[in-house]
């Protein structure tokens, strides 16, 4: 299990237009998600096809298609914040990209999903792809608009709890006699 | 609270200021004993507590450096992560859930009650229910436990009223928001419970009984506690006559101290109690302090436990409320013609999406995981607890290689499933699938154990001192100053959340301490 720290803070979101051409000028990778509402300025530990790869395994290890990419960027900024940091984790990447690469004579982003699905299963267990996976399952899922998406609610205790909001609001079937459940107290 | 000098030798040193140092300390400080309270962990308030799993997570759990061995599946998905629980003033009832259960009779019996197993250790509690039983009282009316003492259950959130219904359906006849340390109603000072669903990450009302918010002030207020944090103990110390005599630990600045002692009680949990007395080893006691049995490490159970999700058509919103009031009694009776020797509980459990991601199928992925995931919020889930067997070759040992930051052995903690465990669980993941099936499910999870959050038994108590660690009061044989003071002590590990009885025989304990010390015998 990592510890997982938000790079939230030393990233830069750049909403599209001329904050993107202003980027783009000095040279640093951009991921720019699909649907183009949002890019991610990259430090150049992950080169601008590494990133784009990352970005394609990483949808298709967790396959949401209620998320757009921009959740999935944040994980490839995490992993690339990481590889700037740790020479070990930057070669791994990139070992990692190129392995995906080459296991099936096409790039591993042009690929079809059972492709690619089928790739991913081939290299299962290895050290980038647990690197790789055991970021996005911690990253992924930390995030609050993706918790909102899976119909969580996270934090409770601002809002009083529970206790007037629902903690026992269902409703499709009946509610346990008050022997086993009593009402509310104090 | 007090100021106890290094060299007084007049102070018991408990080690540990969860549920059993937590307890055992007040209970000490109530009599007028003063005690050091030797803490590794931060002192937080309920304040610093926060509402977010990972961050709960980090700020709270024990993250030194452990490895795991074993065909346990923790050991492959987790295995830097044995075992969840925390490194804190409060220990781990900073972050339990509150379930709080006798042991029953038979399983304080459990050698004689099941018969020999082919691989297991199993041996008879030195004590038996009427022993605890008083104590037990003491325990349930200090922790406000719902269902005893006219205190009222507390009320069902929507994880329960599933669990609820499907069980009853199924014939089940023991199911309600069971025994709890969460105020249904005000109490002690504490809040009744608000429903906030972070049992785990630290209450936020106090609600849920804390040592960290209940035994610890109390007993400062004392004025006979000296409770030092970030105090990691690396060594216990005996003196020529083989008694206890000092404790050394490393404090916050990373350098040594040693503290003289009277007595010496050791409530690490049950991975750095043996790690403790394995590191305490000298010329008198080769193979480590009070284990001329050699069962110091060894008879480690973590409680056979599992989930089961259901999948529900209709939304269950299972996160909201209170984590663990919801019990199905049925199955902890003991009743061998099930396939197996003592029984579990099946208890409503529920975690945040973080906390599901990694936990529900640990290093699943693609469409069949992400299909669980997306159906978050239309889940009910249970957790299985019950009596796993002990095993010699379960156990905590000496890394031969690997150091923490004070340069000490990290403990490997090594399991495998006995068979009887294996049958235990499997009757339980079919049972839970019937409870849910039975409320609507249209398809259910089958989740492994997480990392060990019952950790018990690596210094066990016995009649016979070739066959354990400590007496029923937790002190060891071979040294009649240093106790066992946590679940370390469990000869067996019943169904039942332990934490009740690891307090229950703190208090027992505190009092026999007391009494031998005025006897002079210690």
């Amino acid at each position: 299990m990592t510890t997982h720290e938000s790079a939230m803070d030393r990233r830069r979101f750049l909403r599209l237009g001329g904050a993107v051409a202003a980027v783009t000028a000095v040279g640093a990778p951009v991921l720019v998600a699909s649907d183009r509402a949002l890019a991610i300025e990259l430090t150049g530990a992950l080169d601008q096809h590494g990133a784009d790869t990352l970005l394609a395994m990483l949808r298709r290890l967790y396959p949401h298609a209620s998320l757009g990419d921009v959740y999935y960027l944040n994980v490839v900024a995490d992993l690339d914040s990481e590889a700037d940091g740790n020479a070990e984790t930057r070669q791994l990447l990139r070992d990692g990209v190129e392995e995906l690469d080459t296991y099936m004579s096409l790039a591993f982003k042009k690929l079809s999903s059972g492709y690619q699905t089928k790739v991913l299963e081939g290299i299962e267990g290895n050290a980038f792809f647990e690197k790789v996976r055991g970021k996005a399952v911690v990253a992924l899922y930390n995030q609050k608009l993706v918790w909102r998406q899976l119909g969580y609610e996270g934090a409770s205790f601002p809002k009083g709890g529970y206790i007037n909001r629902g903690f026992d609001d269902l409703a499709w079937l009946p509610d346990p006699p008050a022997s086993a459940s009593p009402p509310t107290n104090g | 609270m007090a100021s106890i000098d290094k060299t007084d030798d007049s102070a018991v040193v408990v080690i540990g200021s969860g549920a059993g140092g937590g307890t055992l300390t007040n209970e000490l400080c109530q009599k007028g004993i003063p005690v050091v309270l030797l803490e590794a962990g931060k002192r937080y308030t309920i304040g610093d507590f926060t509402n977010d799993e990972w961050e709960a997570f980090n700020q709270l759990s024990w993250l030194d450096l452990r490895t795991a061995s074993g065909s346990w599946r923790v050991a492959r998905d987790f295995p830097n992560l044995p075992a969840w629980i925390c490194k804190t003033v409060g220990g781990t009832t900073v972050h339990w859930a509150g379930a709080s259960l006798r042991l029953q009779a038979h399983e304080l019996k459990a050698r004689s009650t099941y018969g020999d197993l082919d691989g297991a250790n199993l041996e008879d509690w030195p004590l038996a229910l009427e022993d605890l039983e008083p104590y037990y009282d003491k325990a349930e009316k200090k922790l406000g436990v719902t269902r005893t003492n006219d205190l009222p259950g507390l009320p069902g959130n929507n994880n329960f009223k599933v669990m609820y219904n499907g069980a009853t359906r199924m014939g089940y006849e023991h199911v309600h928001t069971g025994r709890m340390a969460i105020n249904s109603q005000p109490r002690d000072g504490r809040p009744a419970c608000q429903q906030l669903g972070f049992c785990f990450q630290g209450c936020k009302t106090g609600a849920k009984w804390s040592t960290l918010y209940t035994e610890i002030p109390k007993a400062e207020n004392t004025g006979k506690l000296d409770l030092r944090t970030e105090a990691q103990v690396v060594r216990i110390e005996h003196d020529g006559d083989g008694k206890a005599k000092a404790v050394v630990y490393v404090d916050a600045n990373g350098d040594k101290q040693r503290q003289r002692a009277r007595a010496v009680c050791v409530a690490g949990n049950s991975i750095e109690t043996p790690r403790m007395l394995l590191m305490s080893d000298s010329s008198m006691f080769p193979d480590g302090l009070a284990n001329s049995s050699g069962q110091v490490g060894r008879n480690y159970m973590r409680h056979m436990t599992g989930s089961v999700y259901g999948v529900f058509d209709k939304p269950v919103n299972g996160y909201r409320g209170t984590t663990m009031a919801g019990i199905v009694e049925d199955e902890s009776r003991f009743d061998d013609s099930r396939g197996f020797v003592g029984g579990y509980e099946m208890e409503t459990i529920f975690l945040g999406v973080p906390f599901m991601a990694a936990f529900l199928n640990p290093g699943a992925w693609g469409e069949s995981f992400t299909r669980e995931m997306e159906a978050y919020d239309h889940m009910a889930g249970m957790w299985l607890v019950g009596e796993d067997m002990p095993q010699e070759s379960n156990r905590i040992t000496l890394h031969d290689s690997k150091r923490d930051q004070n340069g000490m052995p990290v403990p490997n903690v090594h399991f495998d499933d006995h068979p009887n465990d294996i049958a235990m669980r499997n009757h339980g993941y079919k049972a839970g699938k019937s409870v849910y099936e039975a409320a609507g499910a249209i398809r259910t999870i089958e989740t492994p154990p997480y990392p060990s959050t019952h950790n018990l038994g690596t210094s066990r108590q016995s009649a016979d001192p070739d066959r354990g660690v400590c007496n029923s009061f937790g002190q060891t044989h071979d040294v009649a100053n240093l106790f066992i003071s946590d679940g370390s002590q469990f000869t067996t590990s019943g169904a039942e959340n332990p934490t009740l009885t690891i307090i229950t025989l703190a208090i027992r304990q505190a009092d026999y301490i007391a009494e031998q010390m005025q006897k002079q015998e210690i």
